[in-house]
C-alpha cells in the first residue's frame, strides 16, 4: 500500500465516519416517522458553531461541547414538537418541505445570532500528526472514528436492549400495533428527532477542528449524509454507517487522484448508481414475512 | 358496565363506517360481535382502542368517557387489542414481542406474565427467541393474543382470531379463547366466523353495514332463522 493511497484512506474514513454520524441521524428519523429531515445538517452546525461561540465567552471546551450537544437535542424536540408534529397526517411530502423551510430558518438564526465567518475549533487533544506508514494521521481523526464506533455501539446497545429503543424499532415496523400496545407514537417521534439532532450535533464537534465550521457547513454535510443513509438502505442506521465510509473514502480517492474539483460529485454518483442497481440500498430491510 | 358504547359514529374519509352503534360489555363476559366483510366490525374496534377517531357519540370504560382519549392511555386503563392480520412486529423476537405488550407496566410483572403465556403456548416458548415474522400464522396469532395480554387487560379486543387459519388451529384459537374466557377475563370478540364465535360467547350482537342489526345472547343468536340463513349457511 502506498503512503498516499493510506493517506487518503485516511481522510476518507475520517470525513465517512462524519457522514456516518449524520446518516444516522437520516436513518432514526425516518424509521419513526417516514420523513427525511433535510434539517438534519442544520445540528452538524449548530453543534460546531455553538461549541466554538461557548468556547468563545470563556467556557473550557468539554462543558462548551456538552452545552452545545444539549442545544442542538432542544431544538431537535421543538422542532419535532412545533413544525413536524402539528402536521401529523399531512402528506409526507409537505413534512418534508417543513424540514427543508426549517433548515433554512436554523441557518439563517446562526448567522444572526452568531455570525457568517469560518471558524477554527483546537483540536481535543493536540494536533501533532502521527506517522503510520508514511501517512500522517491527526489525532482528531482518532477522536472522529473512535466518536463514531462509540455512538454506533451505543445505539446498537439501545436499540436491542433497552425497551425505549425496542419501542422505536416496533414504532418503525408497525406504528399501529406500536399504539395498540401502548405506545405514544408521537412521544417516540420526538424523540428520535432530539435523539437525531444530537448526533448530528455530535458529528459536528468532532469534525469541526478538522474542516472549519460555519452558519453554512450544515448544508453539504446535511447532503452527505443523506448519501450515506440512502446508499446504505434508508432506515437502517447501521447501512447509514457503512454508506457514510463509502461515501467518505469515495470521495478521498476521487479528490486525491482525480481532482478535487469533483470530490462533492462523487456522493451523488454513487446514489445514481446505488438506486439505479439496488434501490432498496446497500443493506436495505428485506421484508420476510409471512401473513 | 365496564364498556358502553352509545351511538357511536365514525366516518372514513367521507364514508360512514359506523352509524351509531350501541354495544356493551359487562366485566368477565365474552361478547361476539359478528357480521359479514365491511360491516364495521374492525372500525369499532379501532374507535374503542382509539386507533380511529370517533365521529360522535360516547365511549364509556369503566364509567371514564374515552372518547378523545389517546390510544396509549386507554391502554393504561386496560384496553388491550390483539388487532386483525395480527400485526405481530416481525423483525423483532417473540420475548421482544411480549415485553412490548406489556409497555405500559413493569418490566418483573411482565416477565411473570410471559411465562404465564409460556405455559398457554409452548410453541411459543420454543421459539421464543425467533424473529416473530417467521413464525406460523397461527403461532402469529397466538402471539398476537399473548402480547396483549401482557397489558394485563380489563378488556381484551380480539379481531378476528381465526382468520386465514386451517381448521385445526382455529379449533385451537377458540380452545384459547375459552380458557381466557374461563379464567374471567372479558373478551369483545369480533369474528367472521359466526358459528364458532357465538358457541363460546355469552351475548352477540350481530353487526350490518355500519348498524347493530341484532343483540341476544349466543346460544339465542344461533337458533335465530335469520342469522342462520346470513351467516350460517344453514
Amino acid at each position: 500500500m502506498s503512503s498516499q493511497f493510506l493517506q487518503f484512506l485516511i481522510s476518507g474514513i475520517t470525513v465517512g465516519a462524519t457522514y456516518a454520524l449524520v446518516g444516522l441521524g437520516f436513518s432514526i428519523v425516518y424509521n419513526s416517522s417516514q420523513v427525511i429531515n433535510f434539517a438534519q445538517g442544520e445540528f452538524v452546525m449548530i453543534g460546531g458553531m455553538a461549541t466554538v461561540f461557548l468556547m468563545a465567552a470563556g467556557a473550557p471546551m468539554p462543558l462548551a461541547i456538552a452545552l452545545a450537544v444539549l442545544l442542538a437535542v432542544v431544538i431537535g424536540f421543538a422542532l419535532g414538537k412545533f413544525a413536524i408534529e402539528p402536521a401529523r397526517g399531512a402528506p409526507v411530502v409537505s413534512i418534508i418541505i417543513i424540514t427543508i423551510g426549517a433548515s433554512i430558518f436554523l441557518r439563517g438564526a446562526a448567522m444572526l445570532v452568531w455570525d457568517r465567518n469560518l471558524h477554527h475549533m483546537p483540536a481535543f487533544s493536540g494536533s501533532d500528526p502521527i506517522d503510520i506508514g508514511g501517512a500522517a494521521l491527526l489525532p482528531q481523526s482518532v477522536w472522529v472514528v473512535g466518536g463514531m464506533v462509540i455512538i454506533v455501539a451505543a445505539l446498537q446497545v439501545f436499540f436491542s436492549h433497552a425497551r425505549i429503543g425496542k419501542a422505536m424499532l416496533a414504532t418503525a415496523f408497525n406504528p399501529l400495533a406500536a399504539q395498540l400496545v401502548g405506545i405514544s407514537t408521537r412521544g417516540m417521534l420526538l424523540l428520535s428527532f432530539a435523539l437525531a439532532a444530537g448526533i448530528g450535533a455530535i458529528a459536528g464537534i468532532l469534525i469541526a477542528p478538522i474542516t472549519l465550521t460555519y452558519a453554512g457547513v450544515g448544508i453539504m454535510l446535511g447532503l452527505k449524509g443523506f448519501s450515506a443513509a440512502i446508499v446504505g438502505g434508508l432506515g437502517n442506521p447501521m447501512g447509514a454507517v457503512a454508506g457514510g465510509l463509502v461515501v467518505g473514502i469515495a470521495e478521498a480517492m476521487t479528490a486525491g487522484y482525480i481532482s478535487s474539483a469533483y470530490k462533492d460529485a462523487v456522493a451523488f454518483l454513487i446514489i445514481l448508481a446505488v438506486l439505479l442497481i439496488r434501490p432498496s440500498g446497500l443493506f436495505g430491510r428485506r421484508e420476510s414475512e409471512r401473513v | 358496565m365496564l364498556l358502553e358504547i352509545d351511538n357511536l359514529v365514525c366516518n372514513y374519509g367521507r364514508i360512514r363506517a359506523l352509524h351509531g352503534v350501541s354495544l356493551s360489555v359487562e366485566e368477565g363476559e365474552l361478547v361476539a360481535l359478528v357480521g359479514a366483510n365491511g360491516a364495521g366490525k374492525t372500525t369499532l374496534l379501532r374507535c374503542i382502542s382509539g386507533v380511529q377517531p370517533a365521529g360522535g357519540g360516547a365511549i364509556r370504560f369503566a364509567g371514564d368517557d374515552i372518547i378523545a382519549m389517546a390510544p396509549e392511555r386507554r391502554v393504561r386503563l386496560g384496553i388491550a387489542q390483539a388487532p386483525e392480520h395480527r400485526q405481530v412486529f416481525g423483525p423483532l423476537s417473540v420475548t421482544d414481542n411480549l415485553l412490548l405488550g406489556g409497555y405500559t407496566r413493569s418490566r418483573a410483572e411482565v416477565l411473570q406474565d410471559m411465562e404465564k403465556a409460556f405455559a398457554m403456548f409452548p410453541d411459543l416458548k420454543q421459539r421464543r427467541r425467533q424473529a416473530a415474522g417467521t413464525l406460523s400464522g397461527g403461532q402469529q396469532q397466538m402471539l398476537a393474543i399473548s402480547r396483549a395480554l401482557m397489558a394485563r387487560p380489563r378488556l381484551l379486543l380480539l379481531d378476528e382470531p381465526s382468520m386465514g387459519l386451517a381448521p385445526a388451529l382455529v379449533a385451537e384459537v377458540f380452545d384459547a379463547i375459552t380458557a381466557l374466557r374461563d379464567a374471567g377475563v372479558t373478551i369483545l370478540l369480533v369474528e367472521q366466523n359466526a358459528f364458532a364465535a357465538l358457541s363460546v360467547a355469552k351475548r352477540g350482537y350481530v353487526i350490518e353495514t355500519g348498524r347493530i342489526a341484532l343483540a341476544d345472547t349466543g346460544a339465542a343468536l344461533l337458533e335465530d332463522d335469520s342469522v342462520k340463513s346470513a351467516y350460517l349457511g344453514i
